[in-house]
């Protein structure tokens, strides 16, 4: 079984980021990137799916500019087998992505489709359940833990959802997004960085996948959250019920 | 003159093994917090000469198909060999640091082998998670060192974009700036982020065929039987704080070469250890190095404030007269300035706190002008060489050598370093690919030093900084009399003063100092400081900070000092907090450190050592 799974190169969590000035979006240049933190949890996944025998082949594919082959070696680095990299210079919306990744799909045919619930620089989680959509496949979304039955073709998902924990069985193929507590990534050792340079990453456009990557969707504005106000020191109950009615007029 | 010692051990083949073997534990604790852990001593005693003792060792992790004892060919021939779940990489030349002096020697070694048709491997290993994260300095760019190094530079697409168009030079007091003669001529040089060039070097170096590694730092310096430096030991990790292996372990691996050259920056780490070693400043006589903490904040103005190329140094206020330091002012690109202050570590007030000194300076008049309306982008803090000439180590021990700041070629009066630790690098690069094509010998590296113009330019500012030992009045005449008439053709050398831990008088004799607060405007904070540089370390990990004595801390520092630690570090590491029984207890938040190695420096008894966290960690500097 082949494993495909999708991760983003984001700016890095730890980074303070900054509105440009004219905004029309996030400032990235000269800002510490890395692979979105769910994608890594999702490789991690695969990567453990395949040293326990249930898959042959881990692929890592990569939607955006050049310097996503940068997040793919890191991936191939950790123990993908070889990357495949979208090129486009568009910041694409989760729906063509989706569009792009059900493409590749059905080009590489893969048993399980790994996704990070979502991406901290967007937030969307998207992508993953309309991937499973468009494809028509099952999905398991925020799974915190995924057991493989290889005979039954099934996979046992426990999803973190808001009541607590819900168990899912899929059927393969299916899409699972990951969350936080499924596993803990490994480091990508020094050895295995330098063996990643001679793996490969295959080069592709959307035109080659035959997707239309026309979005509905235009982003008019991004600005910053307005300024926390300070809070308001009062004196008393009534003071407070005061404040409470005529000024924030929740009661 | 000076002699290259060989440093003979006079110990048993069974000693120098179980030392080595020491030194190869994943945790090498001086002091010991967290490594009475169970977990952490029963792993298997691993020798330096590995391959003499087949034994059967419980592995921890799944290593990869290469068996144990193994040699096989790695990535362009390189030899990697796996035993006992660790593995070793050799290179020809192994460069540990990836800043200004780091990638010159590594440029400077692939363009030799071009030139002469040998194949050399060169491998830098660098802490940071990028290169240029942990690069950070003024930064007024000299470009001799670089127009050696690449002679077109010109005609290329580089950081190096604004020429310094104006060097103004202002003595502060609280309310004025007084216009002075300035003592810089910048013409010819460029206001640069130093973060930006050093990335730009890296691309360049990576072109020539070198090999850089980022997020990988060298926890350990490793020896061969005869005590010779044979390359170092990346550190694990995924080591809990508790010392225990986490989920994600990753043992490091030891990097070997045949020349190992250390280019970590101001106070590296295994720099130290090694000038201890080897007693590189006595080989000399080289006096103590001094140094200073330099603070500062790139920040975005206003266009109409904004004057590309305007150089500004400053003197006085808020520092007072017996404490050596300056604040700059430098106009780059995109609206950009970098602002900062420098403080000489060497300081005798233990209540004086570098950082809010820089809060400040910030509402000066002259300055506050230009920043108001703008927002700060980025912020750091690293400390720097004062010693010059004085304090130069011999730079050369068996295996290797030690290039840039590490040895400490910054020239005061310029206060420029960049071009120095480049040439540094270069004249090493030079004399390895002697040694390793020619068979000559590495200390071919001190003699080209000593004849070539970092030497002149060092000796000739040599007498500047130790001046002030005397005072700010007595420092700007000798100044004054060494710009203009003297220019260090004197037969004399000034000596240093004490070295800046022993400058720190009892707290008890010095004026405590009421810091105003920040008002979220021109003065932040140190959480919203620390914020803006990036900083991360992942939280779960054992302390890099180390303490040599666990119990130093309540029992001097705090009572004796006035726990200078818990002002000078400009990361707000070191905080005090009342324990259960209400009494002062150090806490350390290792996970805020900059790396900046002021607390390895300025601690009254010596007792914090800087030692590296996990690869990766630290500050994400990118502006600066």
């Amino acid at each position: 079984m082949k494993i495909l799974v999708a991760v983003k190169r984001v700016v890095d969590y730890a980074v303070k980021i900054r509105v440009k000035p004219d905004k029309t979006g996030v400032d990235t240049q000269n800002v510490k990137m890395s692979m979105n933190p769910f994608c890594e949890i999702a490789l991690e996944e695969a990567l453990r799916i395949k040293e326990a025998g249930f898959a042959k082949e881990v692929v890592a594919v990569s939607i955006g500019p050049s310097q996503c082959v940068d997040t793919l070696r890191t991936g191939l680095a950790m123990g993908a087998d070889r990357g495949i990299h979208v090129e486009t210079n568009s910041s694409f919306l989760p729906l063509t992505i989706a569009k792009i990744l059900k493409s590749l799909a059905e080009f590489e045919n893969p048993g399980l489709i790994f996704l990070g619930k979502q991406a901290i620089d967007d937030d969307c989680n998207q992508t993953g359940q309309m991937v499973a959509a468009l494809l028509g496949w099952p999905q398991a979304t925020f799974a915190s833990k995924v057991v493989l039955d290889k005979d039954k073709h099934v996979a046992t998902v426990d999803r973190e959802v808001d009541g607590g924990l819900e168990t899912l069985c899929v059927d393969l193929p299916a899409v699972i997004t990951t969350d936080l507590r499924l596993n803990q990534p490994r480091y990508a050792s020094l050895p295995n960085i330098m063996k990643a340079k001679s793996k490969p990453i295959k080069k592709m456009t959307v035109q080659d996948l035959k997707v239309d990557v026309k979005s509905d969707i235009e982003i008019l504005q991004v600005t910053e959250p307005p300024q926390r106000k300070s809070g308001v020191m009062v004196s008393s109950v009534d003071e407070l019920i005061d404040k409470l009615r005529n000024e924030a007029h929740v009661v | 003159m000076h002699r290259f010692l060989v440093k003979l051990s006079s110990s048993s083949n069974q000693f120098r093994s179980f030392k080595n073997h020491r030194l190869l534990l994943p945790l090498l604790p001086s002091s010991k917090p967290f490594t009475s852990s169970p977990s952490v001593s029963s792993s298997p005693p691993r020798h330096s000469n590995r391959s003499w003792y087949p034994y059967s060792v419980e592995l921890f992790r799944k290593i990869s198909p290469l068996s144990s004892n193994s040699r096989t060919l790695g990535v362009n021939g390189r030899g990697i060999s796996s035993e006992a779940g660790r593995e070793s990489i050799e290179y020809d030349v192994l460069i540990v640091g990836a800043g200004p002096a780091g990638l010159s020697a590594a440029m400077r070694l692939k363009q030799l082998s071009q030139e002469k048709n040998v194949d050399l491997s060169v491998c830098v290993v660098e802490k940071g998670a990028e290169v240029g994260g942990h690069i950070i300095s003024g930064n007024v760019f000299e470009p001799v060192a670089l127009d050696e190094l690449l002679p077109h530079w010109r005609q290329e697409h580089t950081p190096i974009k604004i020429p310094a168009s104006s060097d103004k030079f202002w003595f502060l007091t609280k309310d004025r700036a007084i216009s002075l003669p300035s003592p810089f001529d910048n013409k010819g040089n460029y206001v640069i982020s130093l973060s930006q060039l050093v990335r730009w070097l890296g691309g360049k170096a990576e072109e020539l065929g070198t090999e850089i590694y980022p997020g990988f730092s060298a926890s350990e310096v490793l020896y061969d039987a005869s005590d010779k430096v044979v390359g170092i030991a990346t550190k694990d990790m995924g080591i809990s704080k508790d010392g225990s292996k986490k989920e994600n372990f990753q043992p490091g691996v030891d990097i070997k070469g045949r020349v190992t050259l250390f280019a970590e920056g101001c106070r590296g780490s295994l720099s130290e250890r090694i000038i201890k070693k080897y007693k590189l400043r006595e080989e000399v006589n080289a006096q103590h190095q001094t140094y200073a903490l330099g603070i500062k904040e790139v920040w975005e103005i206003d266009e109409s404030k904004h004057n590309p190329g305007e150089v500004v140094h400053t003197l006085g206020w808020p520092l007072d007269r017996k404490t050596y330091g300056g604040s700059f002012l430098y106009h780059m690109n995109d609206r950009q300035v970098a602002l900062g202050l420098v403080v000489a570590l060497n300081y005798h007030n233990p209540f004086l706190n570098p950082y809010e000194e820089f809060q400040k300076l910030k509402h000066h008049p002259a300055i506050k002008r230009i920043l108001e309306g703008g927002t700060v982008l980025q912020y750091g803090a690293r400390t720097l060489n004062e010693g010059g000439f004085q304090s130069i180590p011999y730079p050369v021990f068996p295996g290797g050598a030690i290039i840039g700041c590490s040895a400490g070629f910054l020239n005061v009066p310029k206060i420029k370093g960049t071009h120095t630790a480049m040439k540094s690098g270069m004249l090493a690069a030079e004399a390895a690919f002697g040694v390793l094509h020619e068979g000559i010998n590495m200390n071919t590296y001190w003699d080209n030093l000593k004849d070539s113009w970092v030497w002149k330019e060092l000796y000739a500012a040599r007498n500047y900084r130790p001046a002030f030992e005397y005072g700010l009045l007595p420092g700007l005449a000798v100044s004054a009399m060494e710009h203009y008439i003297l220019k260090g053709k004197v037969p004399f050398t000034l000596k240093h003063g004490k070295a800046d831990h022993e400058a720190t008088n009892l707290a008890r004799k010095c004026t405590p100092i009421e810091y105003p607060k920040p008002d979220g405007v021109l003065s932040f904070d140190v959480p919203t400081s620390l914020y803006r540089s990036n900083t991360n370390h992942d939280h779960d990990q054992p302390s890099h900070l180390r303490l040599r004595d666990p119990k130093i801390p309540e029992k001097v520092n705090f009572p004796e000092y006035a726990a200078p630690e818990s002002r000078y570090c400009p990361a707000r590491v070191y905080e005090y907090v009342e324990d259960e029984e209400g009494k002062p207890k150090l806490q350390i938040n290792a996970q805020n450190c900059l790396h900046c190695k002021a607390c390895d420096i300025k601690d009254p008894k010596q007792n914090i050592e800087w030692t590296v966290p996990e690869g990766g960690g630290g500050p994400a500097y990118s502006l600066v």
